[in-house]
């Protein structure tokens, strides 16, 4: 006997290739729980490209079909309509590619693919870089952090550029779901998804999944990070269902966001100004991301 | 030279991963206190390898009379690479990390 508060159905074996400590496994993992074997997976150059080990190995219990960086959004098109036609309208369709390959490489794609209504998952595992090809910036980068190509020193900077809202990207695409989720809180990412199966449309999530290797914390902290991700306000929980955003978590008193940052080495060179100044951020962005939950819910 | 493709020259990885033994990559290993573990769990949700399976309730020891009916949890040293998440999100730190070098006898 046992009280589990997720589900047990293990689809992601052991013995793959992830560094120690890996939060996109974890998110992987919860992906499949929620959805079940009736799933199909396609995946670009990213982490999860090589996590599943070297040819013939693999690691999922789901097909899974790799593609190229730019067109997660169009491999999943193509596999749903191919389904459809076959009247197989039960099985799942997902896309699962990280920020690098949502943000930037992917992002037309994928904007191809919500426009067009297809009825697929796409999930943007965020490591906030590019990691399995050595840590170099993405437009998800955030704020401050250091990464092999904005190595901080005397010229050059780290990066300061604000990350992109990818989550809100997919809003004003009008798709039927769009959610954020962390692994730190699977009972939430599980509710989530298994929430948007019932909806037909495309559904986004951007499930933030911290990097021991890219974010330079220790591999035991992978799950602690992700939580202070959202004790801080600094990656809120919420989803979007038609348009109508809800908060998932509202943290009482939320913590400063220097506990966040301090936990990783990325972030070790930020002077007290320059947290500060970040802080400052997170307060506006949590302020407007109130304010479009309180102006959407009147709108009823 | 010529090389012969098979009629289907799609490669499909048909082979479990499970073949991998990752264990190998550990540096600290985590070690259960099972006196101490309360059965919650949490070490089985979080751990990014899936090592962590359950074990029947008599399999190990148990703090309380109330958890004994409960099943416990194994760690499967072939795949844990020893990352430490479980020691670090155990609500009772009965997940004790210990190098690797100390279940090793001295190969001299
Ligand atoms: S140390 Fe890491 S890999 Fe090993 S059992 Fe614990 S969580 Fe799993
Ligand atoms: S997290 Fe700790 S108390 Fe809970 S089942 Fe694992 S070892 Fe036992």
């Amino acid at each position: 006997m046992k009280k589990l508060t997720i589900p047990e159905e293990e689809y992601m074996l052991p013995g793959h290739t992830a560094c120690l400590g890996c939060g996109a496994t974890i998110a992987m993992r919860y992906v499949l729980k929620a959805l079940g074997k009736n799933t199909i997976l396609s995946i670009p150059a990213c982490c999860w490209a090589v996590i599943p080990g070297v040819y013939p190995h693999r690691n999922l219990e789901v097909p899974l079909l790799y593609t190229a960086f730019e067109v997660t959004g169009a491999a999943i098109s193509g596999i749903r309509e191919a389904l459809d036609a076959l009247g197989k309208e039960d099985v799942n369709v997902v896309g699962f590619a990280g920020d690098g390959g949502t943000a930037d490489i992917g992002l037309q794609a994928l904007s191809a693919a919500a426009e067009r209504g297809h009825n697929v998952f796409y999930i943007m595992y965020d490591n906030e870089a590019y990691m399995n090809t050595g840590i170099q910036r993405s437009g998800s980068t955030p704020m401050g952090a250091w990464t092999t190509t904005t190595p901080g020193g005397k010229k050059r900077m780290y990066k300061w550029e604000p990350k992109k809202s990818v989550a809100e990207i997919m809003v004003a695409h009008h798709i039927p779901y769009v959610a954020t989720a962390t692994i730190a809180y699977p009972e939430d990412m599980i509710s989530k998804l298994k929430r948007a199966k019932e909806i037909k449309g495309p559904k986004f999530f951007q499930i933030l999944s911290p990097c021991p290797t890219g974010w330079r914390h220790s591999p035991d902290k992978t799950v602690e990070v992700s939580r202070l991700a959202v004790q801080t306000n600094i990656f809120p929980l919420y989803e979007v269902i038609n348009g109508k955003y809800k908060i998932s978590i509202k943290p009482k008193n939320p913590k400063p966001v220097k506990e966040y940052l301090r936990l990783q080495g990325r972030f070790r060179h930020l002077t007290e100004e320059e947290i500060a100044m970040i802080q400052k951020n997170v307060d506006e962005n949590w302020k407007a991301l109130l304010k479009k939950e309180r102006c959407s819910q009147e709108e009823e | 030279m010529s090389i012969n493709l098979p009629k289907d020259p799609t490669p499909i990885a048909k082979v479990p991963s499970t073949e991998n033994k990752t264990g190998g990559w550990r540096t600290f290993r985590p070690v259960i206190h099972y006196e101490k573990c309360i059965r919650c769990y949490i070490c089985w949700k979080f751990c990014p390898d899936a090592a962590i399976h359950f074990a029947p309730p008599e399999a190990h020891e148990s703090p309380k009379e109330a958890l004994a009916k409960f099943d416990t949890v194994e760690i499967n040293y072939d795949f844990c690479k020893g990352c430490g998440i479980c020691a670090n999100e155990c609500p009772v730190n009965a997940i004790e990390l210990v190098l690797e070098e100390n279940f090793r006898g001295d190969e001299e």
